[in-house]
C-alpha cells in the first residue's frame, strides 16, 4: 500500500513516517505540509491511504476530504478528541488517531486500512458525496426549524409570496420564492420543470406529454423546460 | 514548578533507529524556535486567533516531549485564547522556556 502524509507540523510527519517505517508493507510516497499541494498531487497520482492532520490553518482536514472526489482510505490524526465525531461523518474515513500515536494503536490502525477494501471505502464515499441522501433542508415556518430530508421531497410548487414543500408524508407552507428554495437545492435530484413547480425527478412515476406523475401530483410541464427534463432522464 | 521535557516517546518509536532519532531532533531544534518566535510575535500585535493557532501547533510538541500537565495547560490557555482571556500566558512561557533550553541541550 502505497500513503502520504499531509501535515503542517514537521515533527508530526516525522513520527508518522516513522511509524509507517514499521510497517513493511506500507510504502510513504510524499508527504505534505499543506492540503492544497496534496490536492494538486493526488490529482496525478493514484494513493491507497493517506494519514491526514485534522487541523491546518486556512484548510483543515475535514476540508480536504470535502473536496476530494473519489477519496482513498483515510486516517485522521489529530491531538483534538474533539473533531473525531466530524471525523466519522466520511466514509472513506477508516480510522482516528490521537497524538502522540503509539506503535501499538498504529498497527491496529493498518488492520483497519487492510479489513476496509479500497473498493468498499469508494463505493460509500460515492454514495455520500454522489447521492443526497442523508442531506437535509431546513425549512422556517412560524421561527420553528423543520428539518425535511431532501431524498423525501416530491414537489415544490409556487404559490404567490409562498411555496408549498410536498413530501411523502406531509406538505408545508414555506414563505420564500421558488428562486431562493431551488439555489438550496442540489441539481442531481431537483429540476424546474414549471414556472411554478420544481420536482424531484427521481420520484418520477410516469411521464405524459406536456405533465409528470410524481406520487399523486399531477405537475404540468412547460415547453420551454421540457428538453432539459428529457436531457437529465436519458442520464438516468 | 514546570515538567521537564524528555525525549521517551521519541527513543521508543527510534528503538535502535538512531537516524531517526537525530532527524527528529535535528527538525525539533529548527521547527520548535521558529514557532516560539511567531508566538511571541502574534502575542506583541495581539493577533488572538493566530496566537490560539500557535498555542494549538505548539501543543503537540508538549505532547511528543512528554510533558502531560503542559499539553493541558496549553489546551487550556487556546481555548482562553478563544474567549479572550489569557490566564494561562504566563505559565505557558514558562514552559516554552523550558523546551528552549532543553532543545539546545539535546
Amino acid at each position: 500500500m502505497n500513503c502520504i502524509i499531509i501535515d503542517d507540523e514537521a515533527t508530526a510527519r516525522a513520527v508518522v513516517k516513522q511509524l509507517c517505517s514499521k510497517i513493511p508493507e506500507l510504502d510513504v510516497v510524499e508527504e505534505f505540509d499543506n492540503a492544497i499541494s496534496a490536492i494538486k498531487f493526488l490529482n496525478q497520482q493514484t494513493i491507497d491511504v493517506i494519514f491526514l492532520d485534522i487541523h491546518m490553518p486556512g484548510f483543515s482536514g475535514v476540508d480536504f476530504v470535502q473536496t476530494l472526489k473519489d477519496p482513498p482510505r483515510v486516517v485522521m490524526t489529530t491531538s483534538d478528541t474533539d473533531f473525531a465525531i466530524a471525523a466519522y461523518e466520511y466514509e472513506c474515513i477508516v480510522d482516528y488517531l490521537v497524538k502522540p500515536i503509539t506503535l501499538a494503536r498504529f498497527e491496529k490502525s493498518i488492520e483497519k486500512i487492510k479489513s476496509s477494501s479500497p473498493k468498499k471505502a469508494q463505493a460509500q464515499v460515492t454514495s455520500q458525496q454522489n447521492s443526497p441522501e442523508g442531506e437535509d433542508l431546513y425549512i422556517n415556518i412560524d421561527r420553528r426549524l423543520i428539518k425535511l430530508k431532501l431524498n423525501e421531497i416530491l414537489v415544490i410548487e409556487a404559490k404567490g409570496d409562498y411555496i408549498d414543500v410536498k413530501t411523502q408524508k406531509e406538505e408545508h407552507r414555506v414563505h420564500t420564492t421558488l428562486k431562493k428554495i431551488k439555489e438550496k437545492l442540489p441539481e442531481k435530484l431537483f429540476l424546474q420543470i414549471h414556472r411554478s413547480y420544481i420536482i424531484n425527478f427521481t420520484k418520477i412515476i410516469d411521464i405524459e406529454d406536456n405533465s409528470v406523475l410524481i406520487a399523486k401530483n399531477v405537475v404540468p410541464i412547460s415547453r420551454s423546460n421540457r428538453p432539459e427534463l428529457m436531457r437529465r432522464l436519458n442520464l438516468l | 514548578m514546570i515538567e521537564q521535557p524528555n525525549l521517551n516517546y521519541v527513543n521508543e518509536l527510534a528503538g535502535d533507529d538512531q537516524a531517526f532519532k537525530d532527524q527528529f531532533i535535528a527538525i525539533i531544534k529548527n521547527e520548535f524556535p521558529l514557532e516560539k518566535e511567531e508566538y511571541f510575535g502574534h502575542v506583541e500585535n495581539l493577533r488572538v486567533k493566530k496566537t490560539a493557532e500557535i498555542v494549538h501547533k505548539l501543543k503537540h510538541k508538549f505532547n511528543i516531549l512528554g510533558m502531560e500537565n503542559s499539553y493541558k495547560l496549553a489546551v487550556a490557555y487556546e481555548m482562553e485564547l478563544l474567549e479572550g482571556k489569557h490566564n494561562s500566558q504566563s505559565k505557558f512561557v514558562e514552559v516554552l522556556e523550558t523546551i528552549d533550553e532543553y532543545i539546545k541541550a539535546i
